[in-house]
């Protein structure tokens, strides 16, 4: 999924500070489940919102909803209304949902309430993880299933710098394991570990963010 | 300055010249300014004359922004000390590093130090992007494809025009090898890819657990890595007992054994015990089979590096 994080309120309070009626839109998918902008976070900063508003003394319209996805057209029909009685959205959808949403409601000003992180997996309660940087050509079977564009803070291909230690990679050895420790360690599960010592030549960039903002085209699925 | 190369030889770098008569080579470390200062480099150069084969410039170390190594390179070639130039991955795509080693061939300079870099974060700008185009392993191969083949990473042949003769850059290659990182299983394995990937010569991490790098010399000797690759070890004099706990305990990878504090808890002149255990260490690590050479990190504290080589017994530095 894409994981977020929401913006610290301060800075979500800046943002909003121009707009007396608000709509706080959750988005029901990916961060719904990393617990950044789903139906009960939307309660909660409309709420905090409602407070501060309070103790400003400012009479402020704030409305809530949350569609299913903010990443697909058909799901905003739901809040159309909403929508136009609003004078700015506050989107608590990663940042393809809030961009997407000005799309679709061009001309309102949409505002962003998540900071947007990475492709993540749920590593346990309250917890989530990297695993995945979009780069347009997954060479995951050469390294047991690990991503070492991910999950090694340089992106080593052909094995771990000198900062590895005690499995933690130094960058944050509190919070980083070192990819390339895992790498090793599942090699070794699948007794593959000889494969690690072929050279990996120099990696094509240009299928991911380099290559440009990244467009998909299925044929057969185009009207 | 010479376009050409002695026969016989990759680069013709005194370095190369020098380990390939089977002298016990001697490398150290030159670190750049943190200020436009050119003369700070020149001073710097002047203490480690006579003393060293060849002197690492180093590239941004700990991600800190300084006098680039390929500048401080030329000005210490200059004053007589031939340069390693240190490239890491850090900070440059393919198409700078390329563009770098062209110029830096072009003003002379000979041996080139592959790294993949000190992560930004431990710099003074951690905010800043980092690149990772490549590796360091890669880097080595493109550098040995650049000699070898003439071709560029796209595959290109390194020529100005389709009439232009080739004029590729000799390099002699290097890298850097940590004994003590983890996982310690893979550390021989990935000094043999450097191997393949081209490696001429390699300076390992700063040794004070002499036990487990001789544990990790037998490692590389049972691969034979020993004969394909010139290996430097590393040592960095301690100047202070604060610094020998602060390597102990804050740098990554690598261990510090209780006997070397002891020794420095104990002496009243902790700079000079400092400087003789160096010594030690180094007629220690001539014994290992397999070692080349030494690379003395003598982090600012150059100006103590004669007073060491010509302690290890390794004065006059050979002239080949």
């Amino acid at each position: 999924m894409i994981t977020a994080v929401r913006k610290p309120f301060d800075e979500i309070r800046d943002l909003v500070k121009g707009y007396d009626r608000l709509l706080i839109l959750g988005c029901g998918t990916c961060v719904t489940v990393c617990m950044a902008g789903g139906e009960k976070e939307v309660g909660i900063l409309a709420s905090t919102l409602r407070l501060a508003d309070q103790k400003d003394g400012r009479s402020r319209e704030i409305t809530e909803a949350t569609i299913e996805r903010q990443c697909d057209r058909e799901f905003f029909d739901a809040v159309k209304e909403k929508m136009a009685a609003a004078d700015a959205v506050l989107s608590m959808a990663c940042g393809v949902g809030a961009q997407f949403c000005g799309e679709v409601f061009a001309g309102k000003a949409v505002l962003p309430a998540l900071n947007t992180k990475f492709y993540g997996t749920t590593e346990g309660p309250g917890v989530w993880s990297a695993r995945c940087s979009g780069c347009g050509t997954c060479v995951i079977a050469d390294f047991g299933g690990i991503c070492p564009v991910t999950r090694c803070s340089k992106s080593l291909l052909n094995g771990p710098c000198g900062g590895s230690s005690k499995g933690k990679c130094e960058v944050d050895p509190a919070n980083i394991e070192c990819g390339w420790q895992l790498i090793h360690d599942r090699m070794k599960l699948l007794g593959r570990l000889a494969d690690l010592e072929a050279v990996q030549p120099l990696k094509d960039w240009s299928t991911g963010r380099d290559g440009g903002p990244g467009r998909i085209v299925k044929e057969d699925a185009t009207l | 300055m010479s376009d050409t190369q002695p026969q016989g030889f990759k680069a013709g770098s005194n370095l190369e010249k020098v380990l390939a008569a089977g002298h016990f080579a001697v490398t150290a470390e030159l670190g750049p300014p943190k200020s436009a200062d050119a003369e700070a480099i020149s001073v710097k150069a002047k203490f480690l004359k006579g003393a060293v084969d060849a002197a690492n410039i180093t590239d941004n170390q700990t991600a800190i922004v300084r006098v680039s190594s390929i500048a401080a390179g030329y000005l210490a070639l200059q004053q007589g000390i031939e340069p390693v130039i240190q490239i890491t991955c850090r900070d440059r795509n393919r198409i700078a590093i390329q563009s770098d080693v062209l110029g830096a061939y072009t003003l002379g300079l000979r041996n080139i130090l592959c790294l993949s870099g000190d992560h930004q974060k431990f710099g003074n700008h951690p905010t800043a992007k980092n690149v990772y185009d490549m590796d360091s392993i890669q880097l080595i191969a493109l550098l040995k494809k650049m000699r070898d083949e003439k071709k560029f990473a796209c595959g290109d042949e390194i020529r100005s025009s389709k009439k232009a003769p080739l004029k590729e850059p000799r390099i002699f290659i290097g890298g850097a090898e940590n004994p003590f990182g983890d996982p310690l299983e893979f550390r021989a394995a990935r000094l043999g890819k450097k191997a393949a990937a081209g490696v001429d010569f390699i300076q390992t991490q700063c040794i004070y657990d002499m036990e487990r790098f001789e544990e990790w010399m037998r490692q590389v000797r049972n691969r034979g890595l020993h004969e394909r690759v010139k290996i430097l070890a590393g040592v960095t004099p301690l100047k202070s007992l604060g610094m020998a706990k602060h390597m102990r305990d804050n740098v990554a990878g690598l261990s510090v054994p209780d006997y070397w504090i002891d020794r420095l808890a104990k002496a009243e002149d902790k700079a000079a015990e400092g400087i003789k255990m160096c010594v030690e260490q180094i007629e220690r690590l001539r014994g290992i089979e397999g070692v080349a050479g030494v690379h003395l990190m003598a982090i600012e504290w150059e100006d103590r590096v004669p007073e060491i080589v010509k302690g290890a017994g390794l004065l006059p530095r050979p002239v080949v």
